[in-house]
């Protein structure tokens, strides 16, 4: 783990376990997530990424393990919150998703969208939302006649700026993106990358970013978790884990990313090799 | 001479849309040298893939090619040209599947879920060859082998839900080079796979590649993958050709502002605590959705730039 910061902890996990019918989906799972950081979440499909954040977030009801979270009326306890005691916190951690097409309801305008959280959360009075509404497209960088028209009028990186504005407009301290750029072009993920770190800057958010892309992880996290069949294997700061991963797992994944350099040739581990 | 087994010029493809005709691919033309790697890099609607369905002629209405010509040279007949074929023509027949074949994103799209993949890959020799069932099993357990798949006997009688993406994706493969096909097009065939598998499945398409000899047209959108993979690259924008050239011509030193705003926006590259550079960031105040005629420079490299923007061009 890396120096304690003068930011304190928002969220400490703490032998998070999982399991269907028996079979782990996460494993014991402990970590700290400090305040504005971004932490990644790495591994394969099927290594308990989704699941780990998911029960984070209660979306799911882990089976053993507590999920500290700083909210703004001090320390709760997660894990055994009741559905009821949970939704004013639910305003605290929102979630990006990874499909643009699949998370927007294509039968609500954008304004509806975005507008949702706050009605559901009873957040001010109809024109107080419209401005709040109209002052986070602008953070999106959406035009504004964009409030009228419906999902399937937008590209797939502006759908992505929808989500994000729906997420957060709540004003959230922890956001968590699942796989929130890996459909998007190149071209355009960097266009959200550069987005979500912006916001990042301006509202002090705390992201929990869950990726395959081990570039878009190295780029955008400052410390990194490298999950497999469940357990976190290591953890460390993004230059720990991508100049000196020490675990064999983490090397394997490392030695299969593909270089864009011609001249540095692929030369993927062998997962036997490596007893894995 | 280069020898070239694909020759595609002034290739044009209309969709017709409720709101008019979609120039969906506009003057494309590039050579494939025979035995190499082709690789087609460009992202959504770039025409990447209608492309490759033009070379297969799978272009299904509403879309349609309206011009241009595909000369095919293949080692084993007289050479012919596709667009221009009709379509009873035994030669589309052979096209299909024979002589050209295809792996696409989605193994699992790719392969029927109600038979075994013994079954579907000795389906393939069938087709294309005149030989009996127990011979074209033989083969296919063969080839099922020698793209990895272990345990052959076994493995030959289950049904494609049984496989993981990465085995499904080498069955894939299995059925595409089964019978030969001097052409391998493989559409985004490790874009749905994790990176472990993906460097496997890249490894694989390779070393068949160098021990068969064939000619293999690539298409994605990552560049990592195009650089450890492509002979010639092949960028494409909005339907268009911006640029042609070896792999260390376009990756190392890109001319167009297109493929300089790709190559910069590589999450990878970038310093860390900056912000990525965006195509608009590098593309700047160029307007690159203005086509210009590609331009054939000394060194063997192909740009689509007005003449007095490119570096060293005689004028």
């Amino acid at each position: 783990m890396s120096e304690p910061t003068a930011n304190g902890s928002l969220l400490e996990v703490k032998g998070l376990s999982k399991f269907y019918d028996g079979v782990p989906a996460v494993e014991d799972v402990s970590f700290d997530v400090t305040r504005s950081e971004t932490l990644g979440i790495v591994g394969e499909s099927g290594s308990g990424k989704t699941t780990l954040v998911r029960a984070i977030l209660r979306a799911i009801d882990p089976d053993q393990g507590v999920v500290r979270f700083l909210s703004s009326g001090g320390w709760v306890e997660l894990q055994d919150m009741r559905a009821k005691e949970l939704i004013p916190l639910r305003r605290e951690m929102q979630m990006i998703f990874q499909d643009p097409f699949a998370s927007l309801n294509p039968r609500m305008t954008v304004r509806q969208i975005i507008e949702e959280p706050l009605i559901i959360h009873r957040v001010g009075n109809a024109s107080e939302r419209l401005e709040a509404v109209r002052d986070m497209l602008a953070h999106v960088q959406l035009e504004e006649d964009s409030l009228t028209r419906y999902p399937h009028a937008f590209s797939g990186g502006q759908r992505q700026r929808i989500g994000i504005a729906r997420a957060l407009i709540l004003h959230p301290n922890l956001v968590v993106c699942d796989e929130s750029v890996s459909a998007l072009d190149v071209s355009v993920q960097a266009q959200i990358i550069n987005l979500l770190e912006e916001l990042q800057n301006e509202l002090g958010l705390t992201y929990l970013f869950v990726a395959h892309d081990l570039s878009v992880v190295q780029h955008i996290c400052d410390r990194v978790l490298v999950m497999h069949r469940g357990r976190v294997v290591e953890s460390g700061t993004v230059d720990e884990i991508f100049t000196a991963p020490k675990e064999n797992y983490t090397r394997l994944l490392l030695s299969a990313v593909p270089s864009p350099d011609p001249d540095v040739p692929l030369e993927p581990l062998d997962r036997r090799e490596l007893g894995l | 001479m280069m020898d070239t087994v694909l020759k595609v010029r002034g290739l044009a493809v209309d969709f017709k849309t409720d709101i008019g005709l979609t120039h969906a691919l506009v003057d494309v033309g590039f050579d494939m040298p025979r035995g190499k790697v082709t690789a087609i890099v460009g992202e959504s609607g770039s025409g990447k893939s209608v492309t490759a369905n033009c070379i297969m002629r799978i272009i299904q209405p509403p879309g349609k090619i309206v011009g241009g010509t595909i000369d095919f040279a293949p080692e084993s007949m007289d050479p012919f040209e596709i667009v221009s074929l009709g379509k009873r023509d035994p030669r589309l027949q052979e096209l299909r599947g024979g002589l050209i074949s295809m792996v696409f994103q989605e193994p699992m799209t790719a392969l029927s879920p109600v038979y075994t993949v013994g079954n579907q890959v000795a389906e393939a020799i069938l087709c294309h060859r005149k030989v009996g069932r127990q011979q074209a099993w033989k083969e296919a357990a063969e080839m099922l082998e020698r793209v990895g798949i272990g345990d052959i006997d076994r493995r030959i009688r289950m049904y494609p839900f049984e496989f993981s993406g990465g085995m499904r994706q080498r069955v894939v493969i299995a059925m595409a080079l089964v019978c030969h096909p001097e052409i391998l097009i493989c559409d985004e065939p490790t874009t749905a796979l994790d990176v472990t598998v993906q460097a496997e499945i890249l490894t694989l398409i390779k070393d068949l590649q160098n021990e068969l000899g064939n000619s293999v047209l690539f298409i994605t959108h990552d560049i990592g993958v195009v650089a450890q993979l492509a002979d010639k690259v092949v960028v494409m924008y909005q339907g268009r050709v911006v640029e042609i050239g070896t792999v260390r011509q376009v990756l190392k030193d890109p001319m167009h502002p297109y493929t300089k705003g790709l190559l910069a926006a590589i999450p990878g590259l970038a310093p860390k605590g900056e912000p990525l550079a965006t195509i608009a960031s590098v593309v700047g105040d160029t307007d690159i959705s203005r086509p210009y005629p590609l331009i054939s420079l000394p060194d063997g490299r192909q740009v689509s730039m007005p003449r007095e923007q490119i570096p060293g061009a005689i004028i």
